[in-house]
C-alpha cells in the first residue's frame, strides 16, 4: 500500500477525533450500566422511613426496628448511664464525635436529639457485624469496669451506650447514628432528616 | 388487473359507505402534555381506583413525571389509609370483593393500553349507551354486555345509540345525549375522557416521554460520529488504488 | 511497514502469548478485497449485535426472576423500577431482531456472491449452525417474558416436537418437562438462554471468523484474490483489514446505531413486531389469545408449516426449508460465484426466492386465511424451488455465464 496523496496530519486529526467522539460515547454507555445496579425504586421504598412509636420505651430497654434492611436500635438511657457516658470518656477513640458517624444534631455527648434516646445503626464499623446488648454483664475479654455497652462478637470490639467505640479494639469509628426526628413527643421517623430526605 | 382492483375497491366500498361509525376513535396521546397526564391522574383516582388498580406505578413516580408535589399526590390521588408515597396503585377490594359485585375480576389497568392500545380505552368510554335490559343499565359496544357501570355517567349522561337504515340494515350512525343529563358538553366529556386515556397510556410505559426526550440527543450523537467516521474512512482509502 | 515490537509490555506478553500474532493474523494482516460493497457490512454488525446481546443480557438477568408467578412481574420491575432497566431490556429486545435482519442480509449476500461455493463450504455450515442456534436463543428467549405470546408461542413451537411420529409425544413431554408448559420449562428454557446457548454461538462464530481467516474473504466479483500476487506474496487485490476495513466498518456502526436507537428510543415495540402486544398479558394456561403469531424472523418459516394440510408434513417442510441451507455449495455446480457474471435464470430464480422470503415473512404473521394459505403455498414453492432449479440449472450445464474479469472491479 502506498501512502501518496496522504495527508497525515488531516488524518491524525480525524483519528483523534473520532477515538475522542467514541469514547465520550462510550463513557455515557457505561452510565446506565453502572446506574443499574443502584437500588432500585422497590429497594428504595423497602428502605424508606419507619415510625416508631417510643411512648411505651422504658427505662433501660432496647428495641430494635428494620431501616433499609439493617436492625435500627432505640434504647431509653438510665441517669445513671447518661452519667457514666461522661465518666469513662478517656477510655473511648472518638469521645467528642469528630468522625462524621452521625447527623450535626447528635453530635453530643450522648448521640442523640433526646439524651435519654438512643437511636443508632446496629452495625460494627470494623467488618459489618451486628453487635450484641450488654447492659450489665461484662463481656469477655473486657478489662475493666463495664459501664453497659455494646460488644461485637465477631472480633471483639465494645462501644459504650451512645455507641462510642473504646480504644484498642479492631473497630475505628463510632457506630452510626441514622437521621431521624421527632414527628411528636413519642413518635420518632427513622431514616429522614427533619428538613427532607436523608 | 383492472378487474381485480375494480372488484377489490367494490368490496371495500360497504365498509365505508354503510358501516355506520368505525370501531375504534382515534386518540391522541402525549406524554409530554403534563397537564393532561395530571387531570387524567384525577380522574383515574376519583372515578376508576374504587375498583380497578395500576398496581404497577408507584404515587412517587407519578409526582416526579407529571411534576406533582407529593404532598399534592398524597391529598388529592391517594385514598386508601395508611398508603404511603412510594407504595403503587392499589386499592382496599379483593378479588372476593369484585366476584361478588360484579360476576367477574377488575383488571388491574397498568399495562392495558400496551396490551389493547390507547384507542381501546379511549372508545370503550365513550361508547357507553343507555340498555334498559342490562343490569347496570348500560351497554357498551367495545365490550358488549360488559359488566362494568357507566361510572362516568354524572359527566356524560345518559347516551342512546342513533340507527339508521342502510341497505336494508339497521346500523349504529350516532349516538345523543339526554337533554338534562351529564354535567359535560360531548367536547369536555371527549376532553376528560382523553385525558384519562393519556394517563393510562403514560401508566403501561412511563418511561415514554422520558426515552424520547432522550433518544433526539443519543441520535444527535450518532450522527456525529457517523459523520466522522465517513470523513476518516475517505482519508485512509486515499491508499487503495 | 509490518512492525515487530520487541520490547515493552507488548513484547513481554508476546513471548509468552500469541497477541501480536494474532492481531496480526485476523486484523493487522489479514488480506482482504479490496472492493467490498455494502451488502459486506453485515459480519461486522452480526458480531457487534452478539456483543450487544451478550452484554445487555447479562444485566437482564440480574434482576430477571425465571419463576412461574414472578417471571412477568420482574420483566415489569426491571422496566419500571430498576434504574435504566428499561433501555436496557429495549436494547436487548431490539437487539434481537436486529440480530435477525442483519444475519438475513449477511446470508443473502452469500447467496448473492456464492460465498458459500469451495473453498468455502465449512465456512457457510459454521454460518448455517450459528443461524440454527440463534433461532434457539431466540425462540427460548421469547419465552421468558412469560406473557401471553411467550405461552402460546412456546405451546406451538414445542408441540411440533410432538408431531415427530412415533417418539414426538413423548419428546415433547420431555422437552417440557411438565405435561404442560409451566416453570419447569420456564427454568430449563432460561439456563439454555442465559449460558448453554449462547457458548455454543460464541464457539461457532470465533470457528466461522477462523475458517473464513484461513480460505479469505469472497468479494462481489466472487473472484479469488490469491490468484494474482505481488512480489512481497501478498494479494493485489488484497488490503489489510486494519485499517482499512476497521474504519469503513466504522460507519456501518454508526449507521446501524443510527437505526437502532430509533426504534429503541421512539418505536421499541416497532408496532407489536418486535415486542407483541399480548405479551403485555401475563402468560394464562387457560385462555389463548385471539390471534398468535410468531415473531416476525420466525414468520417465514411458520408459513411454510401451515402452507401444509398436514402436521406432521408441515413440521418436516418447516424443518427442510432449514436442512437444504446446509447442502447449498452441493447443489450449486456452478463454474461462476458472483451473481453479476451469473446466468440471467439464476437472477431472476435469486430475485424470485428474495421475494417468496419476504412474502412468507408478511404471510406468517398473518391470520391464516384460505388466501393466506395459497399464497404460503406459491412461497413455498419459491423457496424451495430455488434451490430445486439451483441444482438443475447448474448441474445439467444449462447456465450461460459472462467471462469472469482477472481482477477485481472497483
Amino acid at each position: 500500500m502506498n501512502q501518496e496523496g496522504a495527508d497525515n496530519s488531516r488524518r491524525r486529526f480525524l483519528t483523534a477525533a473520532t477515538t475522542v467522539v467514541g469514547g465520550v460515547g462510550a463513557a455515557f454507555l457505561a452510565v446506565p450500566f453502572i446506574s443499574y445496579w443502584r437500588p432500585s425504586a422497590r429497594a428504595q421504598a423497602a428502605g424508606a422511613p419507619v415510625e416508631v412509636d417510643v411512648s411505651r420505651l422504658e427505662e433501660g430497654q432496647l428495641i430494635n426496628v428494620k431501616w433499609r434492611g439493617n436492625p435500627v436500635w432505640l434504647f431509653r438511657r438510665t441517669e445513671e448511664n447518661l452519667e457514666d457516658l461522661e465518666r469513662i470518656e478517656d477510655r473511648l477513640r472518638d469521645p467528642d464525635s469528630s468522625d462524621p458517624q452521625q447527623p450535626d444534631y447528635a453530635r453530643n455527648r450522648h448521640r442523640s436529639i433526646k439524651p435519654e434516646v438512643m437511636v443508632m445503626v446496629g452495625i460494627c464499623t470494623h467488618l459489618g457485624c451486628s453487635p450484641l446488648f450488654r447492659p450489665d454483664t461484662t463481656p469477655q475479654g473486657f478489662g475493666g469496669e463495664w459501664v453497659g455497652g455494646f460488644f461485637c462478637p465477631c472480633h471483639g470490639s465494645y462501644f459504650d451506650l451512645a455507641g462510642r467505640v473504646y480504644q484498642g479494639v479492631p473497630a475505628n469509628l463510632n457506630l452510626e447514628v441514622p437521621p431521624y426526628y421527632f414527628i411528636d413527643d413519642d413518635t420518632v421517623l427513622v431514616g429522614e432528616d427533619e428538613e427532607g430526605a436523608a | 388487473m383492472r378487474k381485480i382492483v375494480l372488484t377489490l375497491a367494490l368490496s371495500l366500498l360497504p365498509a365505508m359507505a354503510w358501516g355506520g361509525l368505525p370501531d375504534r376513535m382515534d386518540v391522541d396521546t402525549d406524554p409530554h402534555d403534563k397537564g393532561s397526564l395530571q387531570r387524567g391522574a384525577q380522574l383515574f383516582a376519583n372515578y376508576c381506583m374504587a375498583c380497578h388498580e395500576a398496581s404497577l406505578i408507584r404515587y412517587n413516580r407519578i409526582a416526579q413525571d407529571l411534576g406533582i408535589d407529593e404532598d399534592l399526590v398524597e391529598e388529592y390521588l391517594i385514598f386508601k389509609p395508611e398508603t404511603q408515597v412510594h407504595e403503587t396503585m392499589t386499592n382496599a377490594m379483593t378479588e372476593a370483593d369484585a366476584e361478588q359485585w360484579f360476576g367477574v375480576p377488575v383488571p388491574d389497568l397498568s399495562l392495558t393500553a400496551r396490551r389493547h392500545g390507547p384507542e381501546y380505552i379511549y372508545t370503550f368510554l365513550n361508547r357507553y349507551y343507555v340498555d334498559e335490559d342490562a343490569a347496570t343499565g348500560f351497554d357498551n359496544t367495545v365490550i358488549s354486555g360488559t359488566a362494568m357501570p357507566h361510572v362516568l355517567e354524572v359527566l356524560q349522561g345518559r347516551q342512546h345509540p342513533v340507527y339508521e337504515e342502510r341497505n336494508g340494515e339497521q346500523v349504529l350512525v350516532d349516538f345523543e345525549i339526554e337533554e338534562g343529563t351529564g354535567t359535560m358538553s360531548p367536547g369536555e366529556y371527549r376532553a376528560a375522557t382523553r385525558d384519562l386515556t393519556n394517563f393510562l397510556d403514560y401508566v403501561a410505559e412511563p418511561v415514554k416521554g422520558e426515552r424520547q426526550r432522550m433518544g433526539k440527543w443519543v441520535l444527535l450523537f450518532f450522527v456525529i460520529f457517523t459523520v466522522l467516521a465517513y470523513f476518516l474512512k475517505k482519508e485512509f482509502w486515499k491508499d487503495v488504488h | 511497514m509490518s512492525e515487530t515490537r520487541s520490547g515493552g509490555l507488548v513484547g513481554w506478553i508476546d513471548d509468552r502469548f500469541p497477541l501480536t500474532k494474532m492481531w496480526n493474523e485476523h486484523v493487522g494482516e489479514y488480506y482482504a478485497p479490496k472492493n467490498f460493497n455494502f451488502w459486506y457490512y453485515f459480519g461486522s454488525l452480526a458480531l457487534l449485535t452478539l456483543v450487544i446481546q451478550v452484554v445487555t443480557g447479562i444485566f437482564l438477568t440480574m434482576n430477571y426472576i425465571p419463576s412461574g408467578d414472578r417471571a412477568f412481574e420482574s420483566v415489569e420491575y426491571i422496566m419500571r423500577d430498576v434504574n435504566w432497566g428499561w433501555l436496557i431490556r429495549y436494547i436487548h429486545t431490539t437487539g434481537a431482531s436486529a440480530f435477525f435482519v442483519v444475519v438475513y442480509l449477511h446470508m443473502f449476500r452469500a447467496l448473492m456472491y456464492g460465498s458459500y461455493q469451495k473453498p468455502r463450504e465449512l465456512l457457510w455450515i459454521f454460518g448455517c449452525l450459528i443461524f440454527v442456534a440463534l433461532m434457539a436463543e431466540a425462540f427460548m428467549g421469547y419465552m421468558l417474558p412469560w406473557g401471553q405470546m411467550s405461552y402460546w408461542g412456546g405451546q406451538v413451537i414445542i408441540s411440533l416436537f410432538g408431531a415427530i411420529p412415533v417418539i414426538g409425544p413423548d419428546l415433547a413431554l420431555w422437552i417440557r418437562g411438565d405435561y404442560v408448559i409451566s416453570e419447569v420449562t420456564l427454568n430449563r428454557f432460561f439456563a439454555l438462554h442465559v449460558v448453554a446457548v449462547p457458548l455454543v454461538i460464541i464457539f461457532l462464530v470465533v470457528a466461522h471468523i477462523l475458517a473464513l481467516h484461513e480460505v479469505g474473504s469472497n468479494n462481489p466479483d466472487g473472484i479469488d484474490i490469491k490468484k494474482n500476487k505481488d512480489a512481497n506474496g501478498l494479494p493485489k487485490d488484497g488490503i489489510r483489514f486494519h485499517p482499512y476495513y476497521t474504519v469503513k466498518d466504522l460507519i456501518g456502526v454508526g449507521v446501524y446505531f443510527i437505526l437502532f436507537s430509533v426504534v429503541v428510543f421512539y418505536i421499541p415495540d416497532f408496532w407489536g413486531l418486535f415486542i407483541e402486544h399480548p405479551n403485555f398479558e401475563e402468560a394464562n394456561p387457560q385462555v389463548t389469545p385471539d390471534h398468535i403469531a410468531p415473531v416476525w424472523y420466525f414468520a417465514a418459516y411458520y408459513a411454510i408449516l401451515r402452507a401444509v394440510p398436514d402436521t406432521f408434513g408441515g413440521v418436516l417442510m418447516m424443518g427442510l426449508a432449514v436442512m437444504i441451507l446446509f447442502v447449498l455449495p452441493w447443489l450449486d455446480r456452478g463454474k461462476v460465484r458472483s451473481v453479476r457474471y451469473r446466468g440471467l435464470s439464476f437472477k431472476i430464480a435469486l430475485g424470485l426466492f428474495a421475494a417468496g422470503f419476504i412474502l412468507l415473512t408478511y404471510l406468517g404473521t398473518q391470520p391464516a386465511t384460505d388466501w393466506n394459505v395459497i399464497l404460503s403455498r406459491l412461497g413455498s414453492v419459491l423457496y424451495f424451488g430455488y434451490f430445486i432449479f439451483l441444482f438443475v440449472y447448474t448441474a445439467f450445464g444449462l447456465e450461460r455465464t459472462k467471462p469472469v474479469p482477472e481482477r477485481v472491479t472497483s
